[in-house]
């Protein structure tokens, strides 16, 4: 197990290696020069160059990866950012904390809601209930974030006056942001857990289970739910990704001052380096996740845990 | 041979068979019309829409839902209803032209990994991993960033993130074909490889292909819209759904139906798609259904 968590952690190296590469070059091609743009327009020819030459700007292009690649392997150093002078990666740090405590507590939203309701419609098939939250999973998948945060808004913070619409300190100024990025979250994993568990409270073990005289209780929470979590657990870690996603809009409409808020006001200001350090940090995030995911499949099932190692 | 004929027409085809039980689902015909509905919005927006989308007329801004103006005036005094109606275009073939991409690349990927396999199949699956290892909203964002904000852009940006998934598809449609009995034979006659490949193997995934196309239809309009919300998209005087939202995000304390209406129809084209989608995948593939 040990190894094998070693293992897939160097696998990561490549992939880092190849995203930075792609980013890079991405923003390398990118119309506009950020000499410039942090001089403003009234800048002589002179100056720009200078700073162009101060900033590595004038090196070609290979030069300039391999300058940031050995930056970032030997001192962990991923640039400064253009307006501020800061580094990049102070400046992700400070940022991080808001976007984690919104995705966590967007996560365990969906999935303290999102399982039950799930486990519910399965065993009440077709039932009121299951039609009632099949419409609404429907409907939760299809709600864009954006727009979802700014009716949350009109509801809750402008007519009623009982939430405030930003900020992210308090667990007042959290509800609205987490509710909004959880809805999508809450229905895909709702609809995930309701065909899982259908598979699996049809199978012939939960029969025997039956016969044995068990409650419907323990049938469906210790022997089906066990079985079907598979399923939930990967889309789960999937929906991290798009919770990461989702965040930049949540972020921009409740003015959280999180990583997906400073990627687009730096894409905005050309302020290259926050953005590939963004979007680096969020690539290990997801890879991480996806990790954790691949863990948690070896403590749900033994079979799994066979093949690691 | 008359007896022959009358067998063949009594006979649904694959198409016929997949419409009939489309057909029973109610909530997926709805999507279809909803779907109907755009197109036709779309096509005829000059001819139903009740006003001009850009002409301002100031002394009436702000007006909320009223019979002159079902859906409201904007902060210039532009009739909203005739702005989401022109929307449509926008939104339509953003949608329509990013999961074009989308399939183009990633099907050629795809097929071209799953035919060949070997190193090639590595490769490419490889590249495509790494793609998905950033998500795609971010990678749209990245392209956006570097492509600058336009229209087209906003199409390739979306377009490109969503390569991989078509890729795996045809890849795994692939890998389940190409061993059967007729590919081996259309090999044996002697024809081509790309002949094979869009012959004989396509049609044959097509129907995991459609229903991913129509779900990607409402990814890259969702996509699409976010990025003009944020400000990474279409600027504002097009009238663009999400460019709207976010325009209508600011008078949010005063003119609810200023983001009303523009997110209802976002929501709306994604929920109808949406079921179209199941119900294609449903009614395509009887074995799945629960």
């Amino acid at each position: 197990m040990f190894k094998y968590i070693i293992k897939r952690l160097l696998m990561l190296i490549p992939i880092l290696l190849v995203v930075t590469f792609v980013i890079f070059t991405l923003l390398y091609i990118t119309p506009g020069d950020p000499a410039k743009m942090i001089l403003g327009q009234t800048a002589t020819e002179e100056a720009v160059a200078e700073l162009r030459a101060e900033l590595g700007l004038d090196q070609p292009f290979l030069i300039q990866y391999l300058n940031y690649m050995k930056d970032l392997i030997f001192h962990f150093d991923i640039g400064t950012s253009y307006t501020t002078g800061q580094p990049v990666i102070d400046e992700i740090m400070n940022c991080l904390p808001a976007t984690l405590k919104l995705a966590l507590s967007s996560i365990l939203i969906a999935v303290v809601v999102g399982v039950p309701i799930g486990v519910i419609s399965a065993v009440k098939q077709y039932s009121i209930f299951d039609n009632i939250v099949m419409v609404l999973g429907l409907a939760g998948i299809s709600m864009p974030v954006f727009w979802l945060g700014l009716l949350l808004i009109i509801l809750f913070s402008v007519r009623l006056g009982i939430l405030p619409a930003s900020g992210y300190s308090t667990w007042q100024q959290m509800i609205l942001p987490a509710v909004t990025l959880s809805a999508q979250s809450i229905a895909v994993v709702a609809r995930m857990t309701r065909s899982s568990m259908l598979e699996e409270i049809r199978k012939d073990y939960i029969r025997t289970v039956r016969m044995k005289g068990q409650t419907e209780m323990r049938i469906t929470i210790f022997h089906g739910l066990r079985n079907a979590l598979i399923p939930i657990v990967t889309v789960i870690g999937t929906q991290f990704g798009s919770l990461l996603g989702g965040a930049v809009m949540c972020e921009t409409i409740f003015s959280i001052p999180g990583i997906g808020r400073l990627m687009v006001d730096s894409i905005k200001t050309r302020n290259f380096p926050i953005v590939q350090g963004g979007v680096l940090f969020i690539a290990i995030g997801f890879a991480l996740v996806n990790l954790l995911v691949d863990i948690i499949y070896a403590f749900l099932d033994p079979k799994i845990k066979a093949q690691y190692k | 041979m008359n007896q022959k004929k009358q067998n063949k027409e009594k006979k649904y085809s694959f198409w016929g068979d997949t419409w009939k039980r489309l057909k029973r689902n109610r909530l997926a015909m709805f999507g279809l019309f909803i779907i109907g509905l755009l197109v036709f919005c779309a096509i005829f927006a000059d001819l139903i829409a009740p006003y001009d989308y850009a002409t301002q007329d100031l002394m009436n801004a702000y007006q909320g839902p009223s019979l002159q103006h079902w859906f409201g005036t904007d902060e210039f005094g532009r009739d909203i209803l005739s702005r989401v109606i022109y929307g449509t275009r926008i939104s339509l073939q953003i949608g329509f032209i990013a999961v074009g991409i989308s399939l183009i690349f990633g099907g050629f990927l795809g097929a071209v990994a799953g035919y060949y396999g070997g190193k090639l199949d590595n490769f490419i699956m490889r590249v495509m991993d790494i793609i998905m290892s950033i998500p795609s909203i971010l990678l749209a964002i990245s392209i956006v960033a570097a492509l600058g904000s336009s229209m087209t852009n906003l199409m390739i940006a979306t377009g490109i993130s969503y390569i991989p998934s078509y890729a795996r598809i045809v890849r795994a449609s692939i890998l389940g074909i190409k061993d059967q009995e007729f590919i081996e034979a259309a090999k044996a006659v002697g024809t081509s490889d790309w002949t094979i490949i869009i012959r004989h193997i396509l049609p044959n995934c097509l129907a995991p292909i459609i229903v991913q196309a129509t779900l990607g239809v409402a990814f890259a309009i969702l996509t699409a819209a976010g990025l003009s919300f944020i400000g990474l998209g279409i600027a504002p005087p097009t009238p663009e759904w999400g460019s709207m939202l976010s325009t209508g995000r600011n008078y949010i304390r005063d003119y609810w139906h200023m983001t009303l209406f523009p997110g209802l129809a976002i929501a709306l084209t994604i929920f109808a798609l949406n079921v179209l989608g199941d119900g294609l995948r449903d009614a395509l593939d009887p074995k799945l259904r629960g």
